[in-house]
């Protein structure tokens, strides 16, 4: 729509706070677990300091790989459902008129105020066999076996997207609110199909909030433990837990950063790509 | 590792009326009743503030950071010699501490601390298999059950590597603490083969699902098995002929603790006969005080899976710290789940 | 243009999934059984138990004074950021964005880890500031992504334009810019305040004595039990945000 600012020759004072805070409360940490990496393990589980790349190397394990691609996958569902459940959430909201739309924004996070785990529970009763969802489609005639959802990924995908919903809603919101009316209006003239009103006009307006939402989606459960091992059973491992795991119980704290810092480095690589990637069609 | 603050006054005493000494205890949370706490504030003048954690390894990896400002912790025994080997621990006066006279005799001595110089014990418990009997029969007195495929989808385990394999382990007559590898390499198919009839690993809500049907049989710690009894009597509690885990919570003082007198005034004061009581009725759990046996409510004191007998504390087993071989059961526990 | 019939079913169903668990959690706030497992009958013990539970309300507030705290640093933080990276760009900004992505992609547990061992290194004692300082480095790259998507898609020549009508830099901001922001600086700030009145690891390993948090205070209940004292607190908390938040909307109407 504009043109990007060029870049001015003024020294960028506005960026020095962020900048510091970045760099002194979270480089400096993070330069103490990246020597961290480097060490090994002591007898004890303590940090014995000694220059070595073993774990870095001992990672490239078919075992993990598996850990690490199951991850993948399941993040990707999550934010792709969270995707199609959420935009038309966030669509009416934005349309909703003015002083109704900070009542409904606060309505889908409030439920996310309540204790993670107590709500997991909750999950845990609906689900289960003889729970409140398998009760409801057994006495609409839907079902005329108990279905088996807790403890399979199906209650893994649930959950995560139960979690991680609110976090697509709202930078879609963000987006959305802006959308220029008379545009969509005119859209409805030119096409009239619904799905190219969407797919031409609203999806590529508000890219930089389905973009940050995936982002704000996409990480976050590709790192989930909790969920996966609750409503999943523990009958898989997530690499969230890998990682926990390395810190925790095997007290081997240089391998668990070394996967730390892997799985970051990968990470960021694909979010800085889809960022470029979007974020350039986005200013067409 | 990092740093540890070894600056320590022996606090306390000079400081006197000046300033009331508060003392902070890291713990599980609900793990000392909040009355007790009271009364020990209003008996001694000390202030007493409570942090919690969820696990030893928490605790443990807090504290390896470099955490401080705790006084007491309450550790399991094997985070005990850990946290012995760490260093972190201070060495306690048993002159100050004379109710460690009324602890059970096989619960001090441990092979954590054989002289009690760094631990005192306070609540104990078992590991073995909470079953409802009106799905379960005959009553269930070996592990082999959990192989049983007539409650395929109905078992649950504990979601802890050691327990898990520990439970493998003696089922096929081996130590908890094995770490051979051929050992292990069988529990491991055992455990494969296993998988299909698990519902779900969990540490932590398995009383919800023993009482709500969703799972008939519970590999899991015994307090936790009680609280789902006393919602339904129908669940019981067994620990299978093979013989199970034995786990002891113990009381510690922190090296860098600058209170170490008043810690361990509380010390003594939780393993008090009426104060061990009180707790051990509210958290279900045995206290490792002898006299406070006689002191709690007799649904208590005479319950075997709380208290158990003589025949079965003999076939218990301590889960020892294997050091390095805890890659090589976290190698195979990672298999497991993978698979 | 009316918004779709089938849009609007939509999001009443997404609303729907939202608080299906929150309707089972009050309903068992007032269940008399221990365990979340069956119903057990009515009772308000658990809300008697809660208000006599000293522990868990000290919690509560040690988590909401951090999450205001940190949600409104990270605000701060967060728009200037956002700002920065889109109308003043500078050299190096790529890298800088990269880094700036780092405190969301880094694993919890070791974020918790790598503040602990800096806190210890230049010795500050840990506490509720310590833990305000780790939600708010984790908080504001959130707040700056967000911001920056709504930034993003409005007209810098708005800004330019009141500029050349003689504003500060600064009032042009104020009046133009920033009322256009709002609605992704609230829900920005939403989103940053939910994550950290939830956070349980970080906060874990950045706690001090005296500073446990509603989430660190559950965790420790895995011992023992989860007991419906939390179902209480959580059903407290939805009804009381719900009303004051309905308050503030009608206010607004008058």
């Amino acid at each position: 729509m504009t043109p990007p600012p060029k870049p001015t020759s003024s020294f960028p004072w506005l960026i020095l706070p962020p900048a510091g805070v970045l760099i002194v409360l979270f480089g400096v940490p993070l330069l103490l677990v990246l020597a961290v990496s480097f060490a090994s393990r002591g007898t004890y589980g303590g940090v014995e300091w000694a220059l070595t790349f073993a774990n870095y190397t001992s990672i490239a394990d078919p075992l993990y790989l598996r850990i690490f691609w199951r991850s993948l996958w399941l993040a990707v569902a999550t934010t792709a459902i969270c995707l199609v459940m959420g935009f038309p959430l966030a669509y009416v909201i934005a349309r909703a008129p003015k002083r109704w739309q900070g009542l409904l924004l606060f309505l889908v996070i409030i439920p996310f105020w309540t204790n993670f785990l107590v709500r997991t529970y909750a999950w845990m009763f609906i689900l289960r066999t003889e729970g409140l969802l398998n009760q409801a489609l057994l006495s609409a005639g839907l079902i005329h076996e108990p279905l088996n959802i807790l403890f399979t990924d199906w209650a893994v995908l649930i959950g995560l997207v139960y979690g991680y919903l609110p976090f697509m809603v709202l930078p879609l919101y963000a987006a959305l609110e802006r959308l220029d009316r008379s545009l969509v209006e005119a859209a409805w003239d030119l096409y009239a199909r619904p799905v190219q009103v969407f797919t031409k006009v609203v999806l590529p307006l508000s890219r930089p909030g389905v973009i940050a939402g995936c982002v704000l989606v996409f990480i976050p459960s590709l790192g989930a433990y909790v969920t996966p091992d609750l409503l999943g059973g523990a009958r898989t491992m997530m690499v969230g837990n890998l990682i926990q795991h390395q810190y925790l119980v095997v007290r081997d704290w240089p391998f668990g950063s070394a996967l730390s810092f892997v799985l970051m480095a990968g990470v960021l690589a694909a979010v800085l790509y889809y960022l470029r990637a979007g974020g350039a069609r986005s200013l067409t | 590792m990092f740093a540890v603050l070894a600056a320590c006054s022996p606090g306390g005493s000079e400081q006197g009326k000046a300033k009331p000494v508060t003392l902070h205890l890291f713990t599980w949370s609900d793990y000392t009743e909040e009355t007790v706490v009271r009364q020990f504030e209003e008996r001694f003048g000390i202030k007493v503030v409570t942090d919690t954690f969820g696990s030893n390894e928490e605790l443990l990896a807090k504290l390896q950071g470099g955490a401080a400002g705790y006084d007491v912790i309450v550790p399991s025994d094997y985070m005990v010699s850990i946290l012995i080997k760490q260093k972190l621990l201070a060495e306690l006066d048993q002159a100050k501490i004379p109710n460690l006279a009324h602890v059970y005799k096989h619960l001090k001595g441990l092979y954590y601390d054989p002289k009690n110089t760094y631990s005192v014990p306070y609540l104990w418990g078992t590991t073995g298999i909470g079953y409802n009997a009106d799905l379960v029969s005959p009553p269930p007195d070996s592990w082999q059950v959990l192989w049983d495929k007539r409650y395929k989808g109905k078992i649950s385990l504990l979601n802890d590597e050691r327990e898990v394999f520990g439970m493998a382990l003696r089922a096929a007559g081996e130590s908890l603490n094995a770490a051979e590898p051929a050992k292990l390499a069988s529990a491991k198919a055992r455990l494969m083969a296993q998988k299909a009839l698990v519902k779900t690993y969990t540490s932590e809500n398995y009383d919800q699902l023993l009482v709500s049907g969703e799972v008939a049989l519970a590999h899991g710690w015994s307090g936790t098995i009680m609280r789902a009894a006393a919602e339904r009597p129908s669940i019981k509690y067994v620990v299978p002929k093979e013989g199970g885990t034995i786990w002891q919570d113990n009381l510690c003082v922190l090296k860098t603790s600058t209170h170490r007198d008043e810690a361990m005034m509380f010390i003594n004061f939780l393993l008090e006969p009426q104060v061990a009581a009180l707790i051990t009725t509210k958290v279900k759990y045995a206290s490792a005080s002898e006299e406070a046996r006689l002191l709690v409510p007799k649904e208590i004191a005479q319950n075997p899976s709380i208290y158990p007998p003589e025949t079965v504390l003999s076939r218990l087993e301590w889960i020892k710290d294997v050091g390095e071989a805890i890659k090589a059961y976290d190698r195979a526990w990672t298999e497991l789940k993978v698979k | 243009m009316k918004t779709g019939r089938w849009l609007i079913a939509a999001g009443v169903a997404d609303l729907f999934f939202l608080y299906l668990p929150i309707a089972i959690l009050i309903v068992f706030s007032f269940n008399a059984s221990k365990l979340s497992a069956r119903w057990q009958g009515f009772s308000l013990q658990w809300y008697a138990k809660l208000f006599t539970n000293q522990a868990l309300l000290a919690a509560t507030l040690n988590s909401l004074a951090i999450a205001v705290l940190s949600t409104v640093l990270a605000g701060l933080l967060g728009v200037l950021t956002a700002v920065a990276l889109e109308r003043r760009p500078f050299r190096g900004q790529a890298a800088f964005e990269a880094c700036l992505l780092l405190p969301i992609v880094i694993p919890e547990i070791m974020m918790g880890v790598a503040m602990l061992l800096f806190f210890v290194m230049i010795k500050l004692p840990l506490s509720l500031v310590t833990m305000t300082i780790a939600h708010t480095v984790f908080n504001f790259p959130v707040v700056a992504l967000i911001v920056r998507a709504r930034l993003r898609k409005l007209d810098p020549r708005l800004e330019e334009a009141a500029r050349d009508l003689g504003a500060t830099p600064w009032i042009a901001f104020k009046r133009v810019t920033l009322p256009l922001l709002m609605p992704g600086i609230v829900g920005a700030l939403l989103m940053a305040f939910t994550l950290s009145l939830d956070d349980f690891i970080i906060s874990f390993f950045t706690a001090g004595v005296g500073s446990t948090t509603l989430p660190i205070k559950v965790y420790g209940m895995l011992k023992s039990a989860v007991t419906p004292e939390v179902n209480a607190l959580s059903a407290i908390l939805v009804l009381v945000s719900m009303a004051l938040v309905a308050a503030a909307t009608w206010v607004q109407r008058k």
